[in-house]
């Protein structure tokens, strides 16, 4: 067992951090401030590779292994969480089910445009009633009529979905069918009948395009089906166990953001004759702080090899995803105490890091889920 | 056509360098970095290659430290990288270094332009440039902040200058060596599938030999190294009202001569 990095990820992990360093944490504030993301340097990651992350290098992309990828969305965290999510979600949830199940003439339409830089792609599973529940839940229905899906319903909380070109859209194509009723449809945003609605108002991740769709008879040709008919809930488990490898690796990211800046401010700040960092109540939570993120980074690391060596990682994604993100909440949260009354400034970074974590525990399964998948793992493994 | 460019791992700027106990300079645990300067370089040798259908390479000249420098070089998407070593080669001496690279420039297939950063920031020298080009015998024009025009064929190269006072724009005969102004360009960051390449060179080493030279004898002699002295801060608070402090730091600042 080795824990180091290789040479090749370790000049990923530095040329990432140079990039974040430069190009994003100048705009972090701002970029939560504004709501919008800092464009330039979105424009600018699509020559890194950072808009490609695993899309295979026939299509342009950087065709990383997982946990390279991990480590991508971590640095970009580190510096700013919202613009960490939407580059996220466009990798894993934009671009990976295209990728993973798409034909080749439907990468080929949709791949260049998506790496470019100038758009960023999106999944949408939730619905208003329907989250952890979608099998049961979900009421977006598409029907065929001639050549072309009819599209009917409404989803929520649709990251990017006012950047994307295209997005791929679960559908319920079978009502009688249970789980093998649905499928995944590419939908352009500018179809008639799709309604992309104002950007939603979150306590943080801001600069993050959020947004609700509605389909009205929206029609699309029945070739823009994404896989097999039928499997589209088969492939949002698929992305979603991916996605939260994802959602652990910004959570410790934002997390190491908001440890670097509390060790910082530990030492800069003065009480009773000397920088706080020399108290004991301080130094706990350091040692408290550094101990959790090492493990939940082991964690993320383990479950983005695990998924590279095409074993099941179903439970250790949950596991990652479940672990990092109460982690963000804890070192985020002690980040703020520390910094006392700046820290619930917007004078100092660790405000807006503790916002922006809180959708850690939310978004790509909330932790009563993740919980969920791990039990079901443990008693289905110990019923043998 | 080939474009040579120099580099070197430094020390990265956030490091603290310092002399030890033992007389040596050290930076702890901090990564090297490609020398700043040299990325302006880097970039426009990619350029300059792409622009005159040529190829560009990199050299490095010293130890093993210098191929992070170089794999860097290859990330950004350098063609070829060499890193030039030798037990008799003393690199830190600016002549012994520049007959070595002028050696190893001649080397390198149809060489018709070299390129430096404007200087090494670790040891705050750029004289190398200009003896490499006296060694070479070419044409030395520093401090370029933009190259206007290249013509192979005429062999004419077109470069603006930077001075203290204003610009220059002047012609010069190729092949030329050049050091560059962070003016000149922005460098690229290296592509995830540059470094991906890069991790996976091999980069090849000249020895002295193999550029058919004798170990040049170093004119310079490093004796010491030594720590800067510790400056001596005093802070002095002023008291009283606004109006009041500003007519006192005035007049402090006058006295100290900063006005």
């Amino acid at each position: 067992m080795d824990f180091e990095l290789n040479q090749e990820q370790t000049m990923f992990q530095r040329v990432v951090r140079d990039f974040c360093e430069a190009e994003l944490k100048p705009h972090a504030a701002e970029v939560d401030e504004v709501g919008d993301m800092h464009w330039p340097a979105i424009k600018k990651m699509a020559d890194l590779g950072l808009l490609s992350l695993q899309v295979p290098e026939q299509y342009g992309g950087a065709e990383l292994d997982t946990l390279s990828a991990s480590i991508a969305v971590e640095e970009i965290g580190r510096v700013c969480g919202s613009t960490g999510l939407s580059i996220s979600a466009h990798n894993g949830l934009g671009c990976g089910p295209i990728v993973r199940w798409g034909s080749d003439a439907q990468k080929l339409a949709y791949l260049p445009q998506l790496i470019g830089g100038d758009v960023l792609g999106a999944l949408a599973l939730t619905e208003p009633h329907a989250g952890s529940d979608l099998l049961n839940g979900a009421t977006t229905t598409a029907t065929r009529d001639g050549d072309e899906w009819v599209i009917n319903g409404q989803k929520a909380w649709i990251t990017n979905a006012s950047v994307a070109p295209v997005i791929s859209v679960l559908c319920r194509t079978d009502k009688e069918a249970g789980s093998r009723g649905f499928s995944m449809i590419l939908v352009k945003p500018d179809t008639a009948g799709v309604t992309v609605h104002p950007r939603e108002k979150k306590m943080g991740l801001k600069g993050s395009p959020t947004h609700m769709i509605t389909f009205e008879n929206a029609r699309v040709p029945l070739e823009n089906l994404l896989g097999d008919e039928g499997s589209g809930f088969y492939q949002t488990m698929q992305t979603l166990d991916s996605g939260r490898i994802s959602i652990g690796a910004l959570s410790v990211g934002i997390a190491q953001g908001a440890f670097e800046e509390m060790v910082k401010y530990a030492l800069e700040r003065h009480a009773f004759g000397e920088p706080i960092a020399n108290k004991q109540a301080i130094q706990w939570k350091i040692a408290d702080a550094e101990m959790e993120l090492e493990a939940a980074r082991t964690l993320v690391y383990k479950a983005s090899v695990l998924k590279d060596s095409g074993r099941d990682y179903t439970r250790m994604a949950a596991i990652a995803k479940l672990k990092a993100s109460e982690v963000a909440e804890k070192v985020c949260f002690d980040a703020v105490q520390i910094h006392g009354s700046y820290g619930y400034s917007r004078e100092y970074p660790v405000e807006r890091m503790y916002r922006d974590q809180r959708l850690m525990t939310i978004g790509e399964g909330t932790s009563e889920i993740q919980r969920l998948v791990i039990a079901r793992g443990v008693i289905k493994a110990a019923r043998g | 056509m080939s474009i040579i460019v120099f580099t070197r791992s430094t020390p990265d700027t956030a490091a603290k360098v310092e002399v030890d106990g033992s007389g040596n300079v050290t930076w702890g645990d901090a990564a090297t970095v490609v020398n700043p300067w040299d990325e302006y370089a880097l970039e426009e040798g990619i350029v300059q290659a792409k622009n005159g259908g040529g190829k560009a390479s990199v050299i490095a000249i010293g130890g093993e430290m210098h191929n992070d420098a170089l794999k860097h070089s290859l990330a950004m998407g350098l063609d070829q990288a060499i890193r030039v070593e030798d037990d008799a080669l003393d690199a830190s001496d600016a002549l012994a270094y520049a007959t070595a690279a002028s050696a190893a420039v001649k080397k390198v297939d149809d060489a018709k332009l070299v390129i430096f950063g404007k200087e090494s920031i670790d040891v705050g020298t750029d004289q190398h440039a200009y003896m490499t080009a006296r060694k070479l015998g070419w044409t030395m024009l520093s401090y370029v902040s933009q190259i206007i025009e290249v013509d192979y064929e005429a062999g004419t190269i077109k470069v603006e200058k930077m001075y203290e006072q204003g610009k220059q724009v002047v012609t010069s005969q190729l092949p030329a060596v050049i050091t560059v102004m962070k003016e000149i360009n922005e460098p690229r960051y290296p592509s995830f599938i540059g470094i991906r390449k890069a991790s996976k060179a091999q980069i090849p080493v000249w020895s002295l030999a193999d550029l058919g030279i004798s170990a040049p004898t170093a004119k310079t002699q490093t004796l010491a190294f030594n720590n800067l002295p510790a400056r001596e801060v005093k802070t002095e608070m002023i008291e009283g009202e606004p109006e009041e402090q500003a007519r006192i730091l005035v007049d402090k600042l006058l006295e100290e001569k900063v006005l």
